[in-house]
């Protein structure tokens, strides 16, 4: 089981060519200055973006490949993303956005609140059901963007910048966390990173962009 | 003291075109026939065209919302060819004259119109001159106000709460109820009371398209306007409501409206 990418990704301009394959267990840290392509990768795995040309292949189910017009929307790819800016869906509670994914894959209620619930502990954030993101502080907020894309059990867990928006107190904690949660992850993940520290404490191996 | 912002010379131009706006409405409150406002509001045709306006001008703004929503949602999101020439034609009865499109109603839905012709020979429905030409002018009419209010308000909201819900597993129909639905929840209230003030205050195309008899179509508008030569005294009551409807409808809408006071 792998996820692997062979081809050229970008936007308007911008163009880089990637050959990479990652195997579960495997965390690829891709690391360069901003303006490298790194987050379009993550954006270009989970469909957001179309592949310039090549393919984008997980477990030998072709998810972009532009030449033979084969395309799998990002809601049927079995990928989980933690964004940069995180994402959280400020009208709804934490349970709501953590729970958000299982109920849009046709989880039941019952199931999708008990398996978040799992997940909130996980990460740390027993009692936090009910607050919106905006009650929240910038780790506590991270741990809930961690939990909502890990709940979702991916093959593919793809990680942009996940320590780059919290202040230095909730960084060492959640590099603490991040090893620990990722060591137990089955699936293959991608750390798209511009801190070599984060790489040392998560990554067994390393793209970099320079 | 703080400096001057405004000079003499522009308050006193600003002064005359708020007087000019006000003073028309301050000249029904002044002529209404206070005394007899109860015995006039509860006569029997007024009280049938305040329910009939009452009735079609909330149908009018619930069709419009759930008609206006998803085509404000294709306006804003979808990235096919032809979409201005759509806007444009759907926003085109902002500027048209009333009158025009109760005209253009007509040609369709009349008994002669091009789809009317089909209605009515297979299926006997003949729609001009019903309460639902009423409706169905208010909608012409009133929609394209909250299909723009709510247009922009989905180009505004943060698409990369969209595409995160994508990357959850939701579709694009829930990506729509879940997470821009209620993003642009406040711009789809104002479009709704905008529409619906809209429609209260219709006239032109209704008056064409579904005449105005009382009892079955005669909304207030067309009360009023039908009142003026026969019985003025009534018809500043009836306009007296309509100012209040509308008042109302500001008061409420005021924190966007007004935003900034």
């Amino acid at each position: 089981m792998s996820i692997s990418l062979n081809g050229s990704v970008g936007r308007g301009d911008f163009e880089r060519s990637f050959n990479f394959t990652i195997a579960d267990g495997e965390v690829l840290a891709i690391t360069g200055p901003n303006g490298s392509g790194k987050s379009t990768v993550i954006h270009t795995i989970a469909g957001l973006v179309p592949l310039r040309s090549g393919h984008v292949e997980s477990d030998g189910a072709m998810w972009d490949a532009p030449d033979s017009k084969q395309w799998v929307a990002p809601e049927n790819r079995t990928c989980a993303v933690v964004f940069q800016d995180l994402r959280l869906f400020p009208h709804m509670n934490v349970m709501s956005n953590v729970a958000y994914g299982l109920r849009a894959r046709g989880v039941n209620k019952d199931e999708a609140i008990e398996r978040s619930q799992k997940m909130l502990t996980r990460v740390g954030l027993t009692s936090f059901d009910k607050r919106l993101p905006s009650d929240l502080s910038g780790g506590e907020r991270q741990r809930v963007a961690l939990a909502r894309a890990l709940v979702l059990e991916p093959r593919v867990l793809l990680l942009d910048e996940p320590l780059s928006a919290v202040d230095s107190a909730s960084r060492a904690a959640l590099r603490e966390l991040l090893p620990e949660v990722l060591g137990s992850f089955a699936g293959a993940t991608i750390l798209v990173t511009h801190d070599l520290g984060d790489v040392e404490a998560m990554a067994t191996a390393n793209l970099s962009l320079n | 003291m703080t400096p001057q912002r405004v000079s003499p010379s522009l308050k006193v131009i600003a002064f005359v075109a708020a007087i000019f706006v006000a003073l028309p409405l301050l000249s029904i409150f002044v002529r209404v026939p206070w005394s007899d406002l109860g015995d006039m509001l509860s006569q029997a045709s007024t009280r049938d065209a305040l329910l009939i306006s009452l009735q079609t001008s909330i149908i009018a703004a619930v069709i419009s919302c759930f008609f206006g929503v998803p085509l404000a949602w294709l306006l804003a999101r979808s990235e096919s060819r032809g979409l201005s020439a759509l806007r444009v034609v759907c926003i085109t009865p902002m500027v048209l004259p009333p009158v025009v499109g109760g005209i253009a109603l007509l040609t369709a839905f009349g008994r002669q119109g091009i789809v009317g012709q089909y209605l009515y020979n297979w299926f006997n429905i003949s729609l001009p001159f019903t309460r639902t030409a009423v409706v169905m002018a208010q909608v012409f009419v009133a929609m394209p106000f909250l299909v723009l209010a709510v247009e922009a308000a989905f180009r505004q909201s943060d698409r990369g709460l969209e595409d995160a819900a994508r990357t959850m597993g939701a579709s694009p129909s829930r990506v729509f109820f879940t997470i821009a639905i209620p993003a642009a929840r406040p711009a789809i209230i104002a479009g709704l009371a905008l529409a619906w003030a809209r429609s209260l205050g219709e006239f032109g195309a209704s008056i064409t398209f579904a005449g105005s008899f009382p009892g079955r179509t005669q909304t207030l508008p067309m009360a009023v306007y039908e009142l003026v030569s026969v019985d003025y005294r009534l018809s500043l009551v009836l306009s007296l409501v309509l100012i209040f409807i509308s008042v109302a409808v500001l008061a409420a809408m005021r924190d966007r409206w007004m935003a900034g006071r």
